[in-house]
């Protein structure tokens, strides 16, 4: 749309109506994965291998069928064979075959009339394993000589001479980077590593399933896209997608982790054994710890060349990313192409290694691969600035991506707001807070593409003028609130004249997940589309009715009225009078829209964070956090600031706290919160937050979606900060209090 | 003519070329084009490639059109969170 359209004032965008969901989460009317129940259900538990890496010898489930109330058992013997790519992965996840590749890896399921027999008749499963050796940390695992996770596993992309558990290889770039390096005044390389974290939503996955012998089956589940579930089980399971109704809950948080399966299969695999009783499993947390996806952990070198006066003349990127023991799981071609994202740099090269490593299936999480791509790039920016007396915010302003700039990873940007927040960030009275002893202030940039995705959204004008909206996009960070004010806003109705209710899978077309911070934007659009189209319509009941012509009336205000004087005289017909008698006068009205839209708008942000750092204890506190970020438009402002403020305390747990922690046995030690340290309220300080809005001009309203963004600058800005405290450079996450204080112990690098 | 810049990993499938130049009036077109020019690149298309046209990160639309004077490049799967 015209640039000058976007900036139009709005009656409900920006407003900050009641959330729809509020009130049924306040008083836990709000339905969950488990708290779906069904006639005669059943309980599932399943079986997990307590080895890194076993041969699965034998299998035998006697003990356990004869345990009164165990209804069924199912092992991979269970599932169609001949399956390949990703639904091979996919089905290798959800019940082991002949061997076991991480901790925790699923090798059988029990179904039985209460939690508790099922739990009793998994222990009953007797398995019988031959360990093999394993390999878990992404370097070890980089060695010629490491114990080989999937043998053949390498496609054509690796080069010849690689080690064996190097899955991909990638390489791109542009320019001569050597000719940059040698422009430079200064060039730094570092080596920078992160561990593996959680998603850490709050709500385990839960399902539902039913199936029977026909095939025909239905799910209840916590997801993020429910589509996806449907496709990946029906894969895993040999049955027809159609036949399969799945229906998502409310979600308690997915972060990405809800965007795939794990062992929702299972749940039809022994309900269809079971002769087609319902099976619901939860996974406690320990198990969504040990099985469903962390993000990668990753080991970055990084070389940059930069001027005396700031300007960066080239840089490199080497990286190194497990994301478990299956294929195309590490987000290593995402965190490359992030790496330089928020930069214009014209000599540039990237190489990344895709690695395998004993541990549970990588699953996305929040703008995959860019925290640790930050982490590295903005750790070294900041170090070469602080090594040129450089004012960070202004090198990246010099250095920043702006419209029309080549991107790091190939094509040139439209419209983008890096420059805005990062002037933003700099007249921020934030900024220009004295520090104290022991206190350190940390700046950092960060970007994610968003996306688009197969959408299908249909709505429907009631009989009161009210309007239900269908969408397919599970409501995991305020959609319904958003798709609402933009339907209402295009109807010119009030916003609490909109229902918007996320459907199941029969109820429209594929959908994509909400994943890649899509939904106020893909969902939005044809939510925007459904009603213009629905718009239509009543025009053309209203000129029936009136005897013009449709074309002689248009929409304001929630009414059809005469388009100009030579159109006739007639009073606005309201969308109430069109829809209490659209029976009548042609049926009802709806409206609906199919795409995978284009469009997209990239989102940057900046942060700034300010720490102090008790150099007795090593003991981090945040002083203050500033995030400012392009939201192209905010539609619910007050959601805007909430998936910020959320990005950011994420990125702080990951900065600071939390890790996979495996011991030497391959077996994860810390699988419950106690020991795998979330942030809580009291670590963190009140999140500041300033939306920045260059409108997106392939959305109807500038929505650029603002989901991602928010979690890949903290990790840096928290090293940055630190180092401007004590004096040390930390490369290593988390930068947890024990190895700040050796780190400030030994008065050098960590 | 479209010129499509390939990510530089695919260098081994393409002789060497960075930049295929193909006869494409659609999305589509021109990957079953770069196919027929570079059969080795089939594997790598028939998975989830991401087209960039234009600047915009494209994930569907085979039949979008593309100009002789579009940028196109081809980058490596991309998936969010």
């Amino acid at each position: 749309m015209p640039k000058d359209e976007l900036k139009q004032e709005f009656r409900l965008i920006g407003t900050r109506p009641d959330r729809p969901d509020g009130l049924d989460k306040v008083t836990g009317r709000a339905r969950y994965g488990a708290d779906i129940s069904a006639p005669g259900m059943l309980h599932a538990a399943v079986v997990r291998s307590p080895h890194a890496h076993a041969r699965i010898v034998r299998i035998d489930a006697t003990k356990a069928l004869a345990l009164p109330g165990v209804k069924a058992v199912v092992t991979r013997a269970d599932l169609p064979t001949g399956l390949t790519g990703e639904d091979l992965n996919l089905q290798d996840n959800t019940l082991a075959g002949d061997v076991a590749l991480y901790d925790g890896h699923a090798v059988a399921a029990v179904a039985a009339t209460s939690a508790l027999i099922a739990q009793d008749a998994a222990k009953l499963v007797e398995v019988t394993y031959e360990v093999l050796p394993h390999v878990i940390d992404v370097d070890d695992a980089m060695r010629p000589d490491a114990p080989v996770v999937r043998p053949g596993a390498a496609d054509h992309s690796v080069p010849e001479g690689s080690p064996p558990n190097v899955a991909r290889y990638m390489e791109f770039g542009h320019g001569d980077i050597e000719a940059g390096f040698k422009d430079a005044d200064l060039v730094m390389e570092k080596t920078y590593k992160t561990e593996a974290t959680h998603q850490g939503y709050i709500e385990p996955h839960a399902c539902l399933g039913q199936m029977g012998s026909d095939g025909k089956g239905e799910m209840w589940v916590c997801t993020q896209g429910h589509w996806y579930i449907r496709r990946m089980s029906a894969a895993v399971l040999g049955v027809e997608a159609a036949q399969l109704r799945v229906t998502p809950s409310e979600i308690g948080g997915g972060f990405g982790g809800k965007t795939t399966i794990f062992s929702e299969p299972i749940a039809l695999a022994l309900s269809r054994k079971a002769g087609g009783r319902p099976v619901k499993l939860v996974m406690s947390r320990s198990e969504v710890l040990r099985a469903t996806g962390p993000t990668a952990s990753a080991s970055m070198d990084v070389r940059i060349g930069m001027k005396k006066d700031g300007t960066i003349t080239a840089a490199k990127a080497v990286f190194r990313m497990q994301g478990g023991a299956f294929i195309g799981m590490s987000p290593v071609g995402e965190a490359l192409s992030c790496a330089f994202a928020c930069y214009d740099i014209p000599n540039l090269w990237h190489e990344g290694h895709e690695v395998l490593a004993n541990r549970p299936k990588a699953a996305a999480y929040r703008a995959p691969g860019s925290p640790m791509a930050a982490f590295a790039v903005e750790s070294l920016v900041d170090e070469m600035c602080r090594a040129l007396s450089l004012d960070p915010i202004d090198v990246r302003l010099k250095n920043g991506a702006r419209e029309g700039t080549k991107s790091s990873y190939g094509p040139k940007y439209g419209v983008i707001g890096l420059a805005e927040t990062l002037q933003a960030a700099k007249a921020h009275p934030n900024y220009a807070v004295k520090l104290g002893p022991n206190q350190g202030r940390g700046v950092a940039s960060g970007f994610w593409f968003n996306h688009g995705g197969e959408t299908s959204v249909s709505l429907a004008i009631g009989e009161d003028g009210s309007v239900t909206v269908s969408v397919g996009t599970p409501d995991i960070g305020g959609s319904r609130a958003s798709l609402a004010l933009m339907t209402a806003e295009t109807l010119g109705i009030p916003y609490e004249d909109v229902r918007v209710n996320v459907v199941e899978t029969g109820a429209l077309g594929v959908n994509e997940p909400t994943h890649g911070s899509r939904a106020t934007f893909a969902s939005g659009k044809a939510a925007v589309e459904a009603a213009r189209s629905a718009i239509k319509q009543m025009c053309a009941r209203a000129a029936a009715e009136w005897g013009i012509d449709a074309e002689a009336v248009e929409w304001k205000d929630g009414a059809a009225v005469p388009a100009g004087p030579n159109a006739g005289k007639f009073p606005p017909m309201s969308i109430a009078e069109i829809g209490s008698k659209m029976g009548s006068t042609g049926g009802p009205i709806s409206g609906h829209h199919e795409s995978t839209p284009g469009g997209v708008g990239a989102s940057f942000g900046t942060h700034v964070v300010d720490v102090e750092v008790d150099p007795e204890t090593g003991h981090t506190t945040v002083l203050r956090y500033l995030v400012v970020q392009d939201a192209g438009r905010a539609i619910h402002p007050a959601y805007v600031e909430g998936q910020y403020q959320g990005g950011a305390a994420q990125g702080i747990g990951w900065a600071l706290n939390e890790e996979y922690v495996y011991g030497a046995d391959g077996r994860l030690q810390n699988p419950l919160f106690l020991d795998y340290r979330m942030p809580v309220a009291s670590d963190l300080p009140m999140i500041d937050t300033v939306i920045i809005e260059v409108p997106n001009p392939g959305h109807p309203y500038g929505v650029r979606g603002v989901g991602e963004t928010g979690i890949t600058p903290p990790l840096p800005a928290r090293a940055n900060a630190i180092a401007a405290a004590t004096g040390v450079r930390l490369r290593s996450l988390p930068m947890s209090p024990p190895k700040v204080l050796a780190a400030i112990k030994a008065g050098a690098d960590g | 003519m479209v010129e499509v810049n390939l990510w530089a990993g695919l260098r081994r499938l393409t002789d060497g070329a960075l930049v295929v130049t193909v006869e494409a009036a659609t999305v589509g077109q021109m990957l079953d084009a770069l196919v027929r020019a570079h059969p080795a690149l089939e594997p790598e298309l028939k998975g989830s490639v991401t087209i960039a046209l234009d600047g915009e990160v494209i994930t569907g639309g085979r039949n979008t059109p593309v100009r002789p004077d579009s940028e196109v490049y081809l980058l490596q799967r991309l998936k969010g969170g």
